[in-house]
């Protein structure tokens, strides 16, 4: 008797890239506005302390906070830790160290890159300036990375009524991750089966239901689906729409016909197109066969056999 | 009338680096049949379900809807979900039993952290105008907690290494664990933490039933009754926080009943060596108080799931007769953001 390894699970990339749309209320509006303009706002709490960066609303009271104030561009280390391998998206893309810094005048730290030649040259108490972006547009890396700077420290602030020609009132945060996605077992096992031009669900071993595509596992039992068991290529239009309505990049002429199909032997329908036909023409019951695309990977879409139309009591139970 | 509500079951995954023959529902199947094999509840006898993972390990919009597939979710159940780890999850679902709203609860949790790069992924749940566009990794962010907690005197790197060394050391009886046994610590990840210092990265799972009254009794011999349970988050700016400590966490400890008697073991949430320090001083936990006895979340950190496991490891204990008063604590976020603390209690034994 030969035994069948499970296939190996199929990986391939997946980029999940967005660019974050946010809109800036008054207060972050000011700061990262000042940023571009090199001035550094602070808020201040009703207690005194002087906030910076700046929030709208107090962290301990919950207080509306709207006294701004300008705090230096020096500062002080409050902590740090030496990175010796940045990351994409990290500020300096040779060692650097993160550190929190307090500016002058502020009694909250920033978190930010300081740009130094190494970790001995870091401390706790560290003096430090900001090196500001050769170019700015309003947004946190207007600061490039602090700088080792000897200088006093102070703790004068200035007040500052927030106002700026052309504020910044929103920003883009474009982000990027990388993933290498595996569909599991169950599913690389029904891709395996659309490579060779075949549809092969999987059989609750409880209640019998064959799964197409099958995931692995029944959602009524909550058991693995193991059993596997090819269905079609034939079968049956249960319920269908007319779409007239373009979708971006979609190369397909409006109107067409999206059903749902339900094939020979599986236990509930999937869905894809139908073509081969006039829109207008199709209806339930409809017998079809799939029509594979190209590199012949997956039904571009189903087409009708010609057959007799099924009857409703065969797929009434499928709608 | 208040209700009693214990921890009657709890199972987990091997965890493990790399899960790429398997998808979420695949992984996360063994471990729901696991907790329901031993109470005997099958999914329909559930009153509650509640989950815990998180989109933006997996990559792709509403994942838990594939994974709710192992639980059986048709005809419908009542369900909820959270986007973070488990623990809030079991949260969710102890007020619901405490409503009388439902007997019984299946809280699970689950996340495959190998598909992308956690420390990259995990930049996305910071602050999106100061913080994010700087990519500050977790790593990074902990290391900058560890070289303030150095600063204070309160750890040095040899204390930080010992933690490590304690911690794999008791994982070597935790057949689940990723890194069972002695590590090097390894060269600086982000100096003052070395890879030793910092927890595996890996994919993993984890379940457990929650049952009131006799319904708990029924269900399991020695049921692990919930004392109390609370949750405190601090600050979101870092910079405003004192990092070398957690009132958020001895605040939510008050809460919980934890300071009214002592506890003999404590599952605390310590992804990085240096926030079990800062969890050590919060909670107060002396000597006395047996810490991590499963090796904790630096043998085992799947994401999403290693604070649910912490609440199971300590009623486990409990279960099993090791423990008659356990703390447990999760965390979520950087630098130990959010915390959640419970405390459980086996009956007195005759």
């Amino acid at each position: 008797m030969t035994v069948t390894e499970p296939p190996e699970a199929l990986r391939a990339p997946l980029v999940v890239e967005f660019p974050f749309t946010r809109s800036l209320g008054p207060v972050q509006s000011a700061f990262l506005t000042g940023l571009r303009e090199r001035t550094v706002l602070g808020v201040r709490t009703e207690a005194g302390a002087v906030l910076v960066p700046p929030v709208e609303y107090d962290p301990a009271t919950a207080a509306e906070l709207r006294e701004l104030v300008e705090v230096a561009a020096t500062g002080t280390v409050t902590t740090w830790a030496w990175n010796p391998e940045p990351r994409p998206g990290q500020p300096l893309s040779t060692p650097f160290a993160w550190v929190l810094v307090r500016l002058d005048g502020a009694d909250t730290a920033l978190l930010h890159a300081l740009d130094a030649p190494g970790p001995d040259a870091v401390r706790t108490g560290l003096r430090v300036r900001i090196r500001w972006a050769a170019e700015r547009a309003g947004a946190i890396t207007d600061i490039a990375c602090f700088e080792p700077y000897e200088s006093t420290a102070g703790n004068e602030t200035t007040a500052h009524d927030g106002r700026f020609e052309d504020p910044v009132t929103g920003i883009v945060a474009p982000a990027r991750l990388d993933y290498t996605y595996s569909p599991g077992r169950a599913q690389t096992r029904y891709l395996q089966g659309l490579a060779e031009r075949r549809t092969v669900g999987e059989r609750c071993p409880s209640c019998a239901k064959v799964y197409v595509p099958p995931r692995g596992a029944c959602p009524t039992c909550g058991v693995a689906t193991t059993d596997r068991v090819e269905v079609g290529p034939r079968g049956t239009v249960t319920t269908f729409c007319i779409v007239n309505i373009k979708a971006k990049n979609l190369d397909i002429e409006v109107p067409y016909v999206y059903a749902h199909i339900a094939l020979d032997g599986a236990g509930l329908a999937l869905h894809g197109r139908i073509a081969g036909i006039p829109y207008d023409q199709v209806r339930m019951g409809l017998r079809v066969e799939p029509v594979w695309s190209e590199d012949g990977r997956y039904p571009d879409h189903y087409r009708p056999t010609g057959e007799p139309d099924a009857d409703y009591d065969t797929y009434k139970e499928l709608l | 009338m208040s209700r009693d509500v214990a921890i009657v079951a709890f199972a987990q995954s091997d965890h493990r680096r790399h899960t790429d023959d398997l998808s979420e529902v695949e992984m996360v199947m063994p471990v729901l049949h696991d907790v329901q094999r031993q109470t005997g509840l099958k999914a329909s006898d559930i009153g509650f379900t509640c989950s815990g993972s998180s989109d933006y390990l997996a990559g792709r919009a509403f994942s838990f809807t594939m994974a709710l597939d192992g639980v059986g979710a048709w005809p419908p159940i009542s369900e909820s979900h959270v986007e973070t780890d488990g623990a809030w999850a079991l949260y969710e679902a102890w007020v619901k039993l405490l409503t009388g709203e439902a007997d019984t609860a299946l809280v699970y949790s689950y996340g495959k952290s190998s598909p992308g790069s956690v420390r990259d992924v995990l930049t996305r749940q910071l602050d999106p105008y100061y913080l994010a566009p700087l990519w500050p990794d977790s790593v990074a962010l902990a290391a900058l907690q560890a070289q303030a907690l150095v600063d204070a005197g309160d750890t040095d790197e040899p204390a930080l290494a010992a933690i490590a060394a304690r911690s794999r050391e008791d994982a070597r009886t935790n057949p689940h664990a990723q890194l069972p046994g002695a590590r090097p610590q390894g060269a600086y990840a982000v100096q003052p933490l070395r890879t030793g210092d910092c927890p595996p990265i890996g994919d993993g799972a984890a379940a457990v039933i929650l049952a009131v009254g006799d319904r708990a009794r029924e269900l399991c011999e020695r049921p692990a009754w919930i004392r109390g349970m609370d949750h405190r988050i601090e600050a979101h700016s870092l910079g405003v926080r004192d990092l070398t400590d957690s009132p958020s966490t001895r605040l939510a400890a008050e809460r919980a009943g934890a300071f009214e008697r002592p506890v003999d073991t404590a599952e605390i949430h310590a992804p990085f060596t240096s926030q079990e320090v800062v969890l050590k001083k919060a909670l107060g936990l002396d000597t006395g108080v047996t810490i991590n006895p499963s090796g904790g979340a630096l043998a085992a950190n799947p994401v999403m799931a290693a604070g649910l496991i912490r609440l199971g490891e300590a009623a486990a204990r409990i279960h099993r007769g090791e423990s008659d008063r356990a703390l447990a604590h999760a965390t979520s976020g950087p630098c130990l953001q959010q915390n959640l603390v419970a405390v459980l209690e086996g009956e007195p034994r005759a």
